[in-house]
């Protein structure tokens, strides 16, 4: 038995992009922790292994120097006024080209979550895909909890825009 | 609430993480403003889009079956049974826990600290004495020396009694407790308004000359003993003005032959 494996898994190929090196890290992070399962001490079984792989993913990255995101985010081109603080939030005006997210091309949600700066990716992978509480992803990412709620924020905000955005180029 | 405020908490109320209070005075604000509540929902189908439709990579079979064999693999060459503990390993180490949570609950139950035990008796009897008018003294003086007298032919054991007006203690009176599964000396000592009560009897076993400190529902106690005599001192007072009455009765007792009365004989009247 090995539990939360499909979790490690899923972290390791957003934030690797690739099938093989995400195979490659994770077997080589969940050896370790299962092996070194006494080194757990309660608390949540399913953070601790993230928070290994989440390392053995950066570990990975910086060895390889191959994060470079796919979609280059350029705050002036993105931004919709170059003078307003960021504070995460995206600003909106509701027009009728607003996109229609449920129906949302999902190769092109999933192209553009994978484009998202890292830190971003992976706040929304833990929240939107594996469902974590601000806690325990806290827990995993090793920042504060407001911290949390601001990449997700932030996350989401480009999000949108990188969808509106193709959505526009289509149409 | 203003706009700024909900969209800096919006992600948190989307995400169900905002305390209760926080979360109504949100929602309260998105009934009453359309833009912040186009938003909300905007973001609320951009979660519900990634949620079902943003792929969740599943471990394919071979990665489970290449980390069980590497594991294997560690197991065969290392020698050691981490992942699967021997059943009789098991067995035991789940009796030996048991037998740790049996003991610690006897411990508990019957094994409180003596001293812990002690405390509760010194605090309840204080606080009884003090419950009922008359039931503090039974005999109202300040001077020692008709105080001691009194406890001839009540106690076996002759309680010091010290004069400590002049710093700042006076003698209130003395009567008999129950303490410890013995009749015991309780004399009682005024400082300004607050109340002193010192418990008093023989020791019988390796004195402990170190003063202890306890706090306990408000109270300050502290408890030493000397070659002959367990002292238990209580009072509302604060720590330090205890301490320092505690500290004349330890001076007073090393300082003159009262310390070494005898037991079942009046002690000397160069006590006081």
């Amino acid at each position: 038995m090995l539990p939360h494996l499909d979790a490690a898994y899923n972290l390791a190929r957003w934030l690797l992009r690739n099938d093989a090196d995400a195979d490659d890290v994770t077997q080589e992070a969940c050896v370790r922790a299962y092996r070194f399962f006494d080194s757990f001490h309660g608390g949540n079984a399913k953070t601790w292994l993230l928070t290994i792989v989440r390392h053995a993913c950066y570990t990975w990255l910086k060895q390889h120097r191959a994060e470079k995101s796919t979609m280059p985010f350029d705050e002036q081109q993105h931004s919709s006024n170059g003078n307003e603080p960021d504070d995460g939030i995206t600003p909106f005006s509701a027009s009728p080209e607003t996109l229609c997210l449920q129906d949302a091309d999902r190769r092109l949600l999933h192209q553009c979550l994978e484009g998202l700066p890292l830190e971003f990716r992976e706040a929304l992978v833990l929240r939107e895909l594996e469902g974590l509480s601000y806690k325990e992803i806290s827990a995993v990412m090793e920042v504060p909890i407001g911290t949390v709620m601001s990449r997700l924020a932030r996350g989401r905000g480009l999000l949108q825009q990188q969808l509106t955005g193709y959505s526009r180029q289509e149409a | 609430m203003d706009c700024r405020r909900a969209l800096s908490l919006m992600h948190g109320y989307l995400d169900r993480e905002l305390d209760l209070t926080t979360r109504f005075a949100v929602e309260q604000h998105l009934a009453d403003c359309p833009t912040c509540r186009e938003i909300s929902q905007q973001q609320q189908a951009l979660s519900a889009a990634l949620g079902a439709q943003a792929r969740y990579h599943r471990a394919r079979p071979a990665l489970a079956a290449g980390i069980r064999s590497a594991l294997d693999v560690i197991d065969a060459t290392s020698g050691t049974t981490m992942r699967q503990t021997p059943r009789w390993l098991s067995l035991a180490a789940s009796v030996v826990f048991a037998a740790f949570i049996g003991s610690s609950i006897t411990y508990w139950l019957a094994g409180t600290a003596p001293e812990e035990l002690l405390a509760r008796e010194v605090i309840a009897s204080h606080v009884r004495a003090q419950m009922v008018a008359g039931r503090l003294t039974d005999i109202s003086s300040s001077d020692s020396h008709t105080v001691k007298p009194w406890f001839n032919g009540k106690l076996d054991f002759a309680p010091p009694v010290l004069d400590l007006t002049t710093q700042g203690f006076p003698l209130v009176g003395g009567r008999l407790e129950y303490l410890t599964n013995r009749p015991v000396a309780a004399l009682v000592y005024r400082h300004r308004q607050h109340l002193i009560q010192l418990y008093v009897w023989p020791a019988v076993d390796r004195p402990d000359t170190a003063l202890h400190a306890l706090t306990r529902q408000g109270y300050q106690v502290y408890y030493w003993s000397d070659a002959t005599m367990h002292y238990w001192a209580i009072s509302d007072l604060n720590a330090e003005a205890l301490k320092s009455f505690c500290k004349l009765l330890q001076e007073h007792a090393a300082a003159g032959p009262v310390a070494r009365a005898t037991r079942g004989l009046p002690g000397p009247e160069d006590l006081s």
